[in-house]
């Protein structure tokens, strides 16, 4: 690890200074941080300490019905929120669904957001990368690349971001509230994180200094908490990434969708809101062909980046089950095994 | 003295003796309240740490290294490179025997594999002596990499395994397959994996003038010393190491690795006490792993669906420079009843550091192949797998006509059957459902593992206070050796466990001999029993040639040791304890000595193996091929059951690492530079909790009087055994596809 300076800022303007500074980078749970430095991915001169920031903290309802999850909430503290839990389970879900119990304890909601790739190319230091290293290329690219992009990527990149926690929120249509050097401003989470194109070393539209202060998910996303769910397909029954995932909320009306809210996750650099596949569903009856003709507008666009083909047939059956799952009404509480496709009497998570 | 304290555990109420008793492993509270002193644990004066700076590339030659950079880094002490590494006593690049690995400890600028150590960098403290290692920036002419194991220049070992001869054949391989009415050929694929110990191989080591201090996790004192005293020019019993508990082992920790041997390289060179421990990425390169494998098995039945041939040829890799080879197709030798059996290898070299034993070295995925192809061949008989497997049951080891020293193989099978519920499998594929729509399967395999014997010492002491010293170099890797040797010592004294001190985990005590081929507790246990043997004769010697003893002239019909005291045999009125005996005779203590080894005449006459039979449930989603094994039954028999915890403990860590390979672990490998790209718990899979919900490990009774005096076989590898092909088996049997590649992962049940 290299030598770097270590601040921890007592007021959220100071945080804001720092982090403006050359070389700066937030710390908080440090849960992916400490990992890229320990491996020489993530070099920071300065290194901020936001982690005991005052009030950042707090899950707040707002007098309109929304919902503010401070930057700082503990991922399993938001998940283990009696109310949030009842009006978001999907959400729920997704954290629970996501790492060890040890690092949700630890994992913040911003960082959560802000998480790096997890693309070996990325993590290996001797490979080139566009994204650690602008402008050397893409091994992962003609590579071991079978859990990579199909959605959304660039011969600059081919990585997907990790997050399960994400891909809910953007369907629901949370907001990122940021504060900076230039002022507050918002930004919805669906336009936050950023394509690769040509420069993935850009990942977010933050800018030096900017920080995020939380979360907003609007008033209406807990109209959809009858029926919303996530689940994810992963190589092991517990602590892994997705494969592929899906987000999936219906409002329903008399048996008919009057509104749907699909997203997916692991499929591309960015957690991927299916918006021509929701508009599908209005005014269609929950019926599983309209959900397969729903998955198959989610996945039109998709293509292998490269031996990951089969991706986009599973990636559909997901969205197709999610939604089925969701018409089929959330359960009670959140399942033993979060969003996994077998129900577990004794889970161990 | 013993190297740990042990707490004092109260003696069970039982009758008998020690072995046999379920006692809880007594370093127990040790570990979990974070007492027990593991390698890297250790912290001598003036101690300062060692990283090691490992190859980005698979193949090549370092061309620079930025030592200036690393040395003008504040705490950096030294940077250990070829230039200036301590000369060693011998060339780290021979071979003398077998079990003599090649290391690369800089010898010079080649690089032979990816993570291969091309600079240390010794500092004040870990971070800076990591960040010394970055700081070297190193440039490297690269070659192309071999990474494929399907290459065509291909050639056959002199040997595989631990020095077993590349092919076999008996009877008539070709002709039985000729004239068989059915017939199957599969190939199999297994991949690399690395051993992947929690605890990563470390070193603590300071040199006293030519004398060597070390901690370091071993499984293995005295070929461990022996191969640092060769590379250092000094005697081994120069060389002290400390090794009480280790946090796995799996054969990567049995003989001193590289980097271990770099620690000591770097102590010389600093003239301080250091410490060397490997990162985990670190593990994927120089500590050995399993090689991959590719199978093809040949069967042959005739009408009633016995074998008539049977045919394992195994391809797997070694490195570019040194010879390790999976000996794969030698699990067709001993299980299956067939007039003819062949097996063969060949291999490739591959930019890999060298393969090594892993916890059942050739066994695993020789295992995971031929369990697989017993399956489709029974399928292609039309008749259930188990039923096929008792119609080609071996009475005699089909490859040498041996009878088997014990055999409960069929006991194994009827009772994990009858647990599992066997008998309500459908002999069709997909047709069990669970309640949520899962397709479910049921599988089986066989398992076996060899029952060896490797050799040993022990010492005994009696003292005149009643209790008793056993002392052995014996290594604790997790299995509870600290625990199940001490209830063999107990016994072999004539005393209750908590009358003995049992001494163990170190250098300067009698070597028990290498903790690996399921060999420790048989070979350990042996000598221990000899030891306690011997003790007990000198100490009755001393008594029935004493007028004043009650046992004086008991002669030929002898005395018995029992709860500290000596009975004549034919009259147990007559006794006394051991005090009075060693104080009578003026003495403080007695000592004895006992060796640990196969009878030489028994081995060759019989067949000796640990059998089990493994049955497993698996669940997979439909339409996503995410699969779960639900439930897994093993039963297994194994001889004497020395402590039946820590034996449970060792099936099932067996059948779950089956699990692991049959679903997660493979090693990932870009075919292009030779990389390994998932060097991190994060991404190199094992099994999890939530992957095994439900395991169960039945122990068959069995009485073997051949094995050895205490009738021990093994248990430490045998679960793996069985386990990969019953999953294998299972998926078929859930959803009609047959997947010959393992680990068998989603994409292939699409």
């Amino acid at each position: 690890m290299n030598r770097f300076e270590y601040a921890r800022p007592a007021t959220l303007a100071e945080a804001i200074s720092a982090g403006a500074a050359e070389g700066s980078v937030f710390l908080a749970g440090g849960t992916n941080l400490m990992d890229l430095m320990k491996g020489g991915i993530a070099r920071p001169a300065h290194l901020v300490d936001i982690s005991r920031l005052p009030e950042l903290d707090r899950i707040e309802h707002l007098d309109d019905g929304a919902v503010r999850i401070g930057a700082l909430v503990r991922n399993a503290d938001l998940a283990y929120d009696r109310d949030f839990a009842k009006r978001y389970p999907s959400v729920a879900e997704a954290i629970l669904s996501g790492a060890s119990a040890q690092l949700r304890n630890a994992a913040t909601t911003a960082g959560n957001l802000l998480q790096r790739t997890r693309c070996a190319y990325f993590f290996d230091t001797a490979s080139a990368c566009n994204k650690r290293a602008p402008g050397t290329g893409c091994d992962a690219r003609g590579g071991e690349n079978r859990l990579h992009a199909v959605l959304g990527w660039s011969e600059h990149c081919i990585a997907t971001h990790p997050s399960d926690f994400c891909v809910p929120l953007v369907a629901l249509d949370a907001v990122v509230e940021i504060d900076g050097p230039a002022g507050q401003r918002e930004v919805t989470l669906e336009a936050f994180h950023l394509l690769p194109g040509s420069t993935p070393e850009r990942e977010t539209v933050l800018v030096p200094g900017e920080i995020i202060t939380g979360v907003r998910l609007p008033a209406d996303a807990a109209g959809f908490a009858g029926h919303t769910r996530y689940l994810k397909v992963r190589e092991r029954t517990s602590y892994a990434f997705a494969v592929a995932s899906a987000a999936a909320s219906l409002r329903l009306e008399g048996g008919v969708i009057v509104e749907a809210r699909i997203a997916l996750g692991g499929v591309a650099l960015k957690p991927w809101r299916a918006r021509a596949a929701e508009a599908s569903l209005v005014g269609k009856p929950a019926d599983a062909s309209y959900f397969r003709a729903a998955a198959a507008l989610a996945l039109a666009d998709a293509t292998p980046s490269g031996g990951n083909a089969f991706k986009i047939e599973l990636a559909r059956r997901i969205v197709t089950r999610a939604l089925g799952l969701a018409a089929a009404g959330t359960p009670d509480r959140v399942p033993a095994l979060p969003a996994s496709p077998f129900s577990g009497a004794a889970a161990h998570v | 003295m013993s190297d740990i304290t042990l707490p004092a555990r109260p003696t069970h109420m039982r009758m008998g003796s020690s072995i046999g008793q379920n006692l809880t492993r007594r370093e127990g509270v040790l570990k979990t309240t974070g007492a027990a002193r593991f390698a890297a644990d250790n912290h001598p004066a003036g101690m300062v740490y060692a990283a090691i700076a490992g190859s980005d590339v698979a193949r090549g030659r370092v061309t620079s290294l930025n030592v200036d950079a690393a040395r003008a880094h504040p705490g950096v002490i030294e940077v250990m490179t070829p230039a200036n590494a301590p000369p060693l006593a011998m060339d780290p690049d021979a071979k003398l025997h077998g079990f003599m690995f090649r290391l690369d400890l800089l010898q010079n600028d080649r690089v032979r594999y990816h993570h291969q150590p091309i600079a240390v960098v010794v500092a004040e403290t870990l971070e800076a002596a990591t960040e010394g290692a970055a700081l070297l920036a190193p440039t490297y002419e690269v070659e192309p990499a071999r990474t494929d194991l399907g290459a065509d220049d291909s050639f056959v070992p002199a040997a595989v395994g631990a020095g077993h001869t590349a092919s076999e054949s008996h009877g008539d391989v070709e002709g039985g397959l000729d004239a068989a009415v059915v017939k199957m050929e599969a190939t199999y694929d297994t991949p690399a994996q690395y051993h992947n110990a929690m605890e990563p191989h470390s070193i603590v080591v300071e040199w006293q003038g030519n004398t060597l201090s070390i901690d370091m996790p071993t499984q293995g004192f005295a070929m461990t010393q022996g191969r640092i005293a060769g590379l250092f020019g000094i005697p081994a019993e120069n060389i002290a190491i400390r090794s009480p508990h280790l946090g796995g082992g799996f054969g990567s920790k049995a003989l001193g690795v590289g980097p271990q041997i770099l620690g000591i390289m770097a102590a010389k060179l600093v003239g301080r006490p250091v410490k060397l421990v490997l990162k985990r990425e670190q593990m994927f390169g120089p500590v050995g792993h399993r090689a991959p494998t590719r199978q093809t098995l040949r069967m042959g039945t005739d009408g009633t669906g016995h074998l008539t041939a049977l045919s394992h040829h195994a391809r797997t890799a070694t490195s570019s420079f040194d010879d390790f080879f999976e000996p794969a197709a030698n699990s067709s030798h001993s299980l299956y009843a067939s007039p003819a059996i062949a097996t063969s290898h060949d291999a490739v070299r591959l930019d890999t550091g060298t393969p090594m034993f892993m916890r059942a070295p050739g066994e695993a995925p020789g295992s995971a192949a031929l369990e697989s192809a017993i399956d489709e061949m029974a399928l292609a008989c039309g008749m259930d797998p188990l039923v096929f497997r008792l119609a080609n049951y071996a009475e005699y080891e089909p490859t040498t006509g041996k009878p088997f020293s014990s055999k409960a193989l069929r006991e194994c099978y009827e009772q994990g059957a009858a647990r599992f519920g066997w008998a309500k499998r459908p002999m069709e594929p997909r047709q069990m459902r669970d309640a949520d729509g899962m397709l479910v399967g049921w599988g089986m395999g066989t398992a076996v593992f060899p029952a060896l014997m490797f050799q040993g010492q022990a010492r005994a002491r009696l003292l005149r206070d009643g209790t008793g010293v056993l002392e052995i170099g014996a290594h604790d890797m997790g299995q509870g050796a600290w625990t199940g040797l001490a209830q063999i010592a107990a016994d072999a004294l004539g005393l209750e466990l908590d009358q003995i001190e049992f001494r163990s985990g170190a250098s300067h005590m009698p070597d028990a001999g290498i903790a690996g081929g399921s060999a420790h507790t048989a070979t350990a246990g042996a000598a221990i029993d000899g030891a306690g043997a011997d003790v007990i004769g000198k100490l009755a010697d001393l008594a029935m040639n004493d007028a004043r003893s009650p046992l004086f002239g008991a002669g030929n019909a002898g005395v018995i040791a029992r709860a500290g005291r000596l009975y004549r045999r034919d009259d147990e009125a007559r006794s006394e304890s051991y005090g009075e005996i060693l104080a009578r005779a003026g003495l403080d203590d007695i000592e004895g000595m006992g060796t640990g080894a196969g009878d030489p005449v028994l081995r060759s006459s019989y067949a000796m193996h640990a059998h089990g039979a493994v049955f497993a449930e698996v669940k997979v989603d439909p339409d996503f091929g995410q699969i779960r094994v639900t439930r897994l039954v093993g039963a297994f028999a194994a001889g004497t059951i020395v402590n039946p915890r820590m034996v449970q403990s060792q099936y099932y860590g067996g059948m779950i690492w089956g699990v692991s390979f049959a679903l997660h672990e493979h090693a990932v490998t870009d075919k292009r530079s030779g990389r390994v790209m998932n060097a991190n718990f994060g991404e190199y899979h094992v099994s999890v909790n939530a992957d095994v919900p439900s395991i169960e490990a039945i122990m068959v009774e069995e009485r073997d009087e051949h094995v050895n005096a205490l009738g021990i076989k093994g248990v430490g590898e045998i679960g793996i055994t069985g386990t990969v092909g019953a999953i294998a088996n299972a998926v078929w049997h859930a959803t009609g596809i047959r997947v010959r590649s393992f680990p068998i992962t989603l994409d292939r049940l699409l």
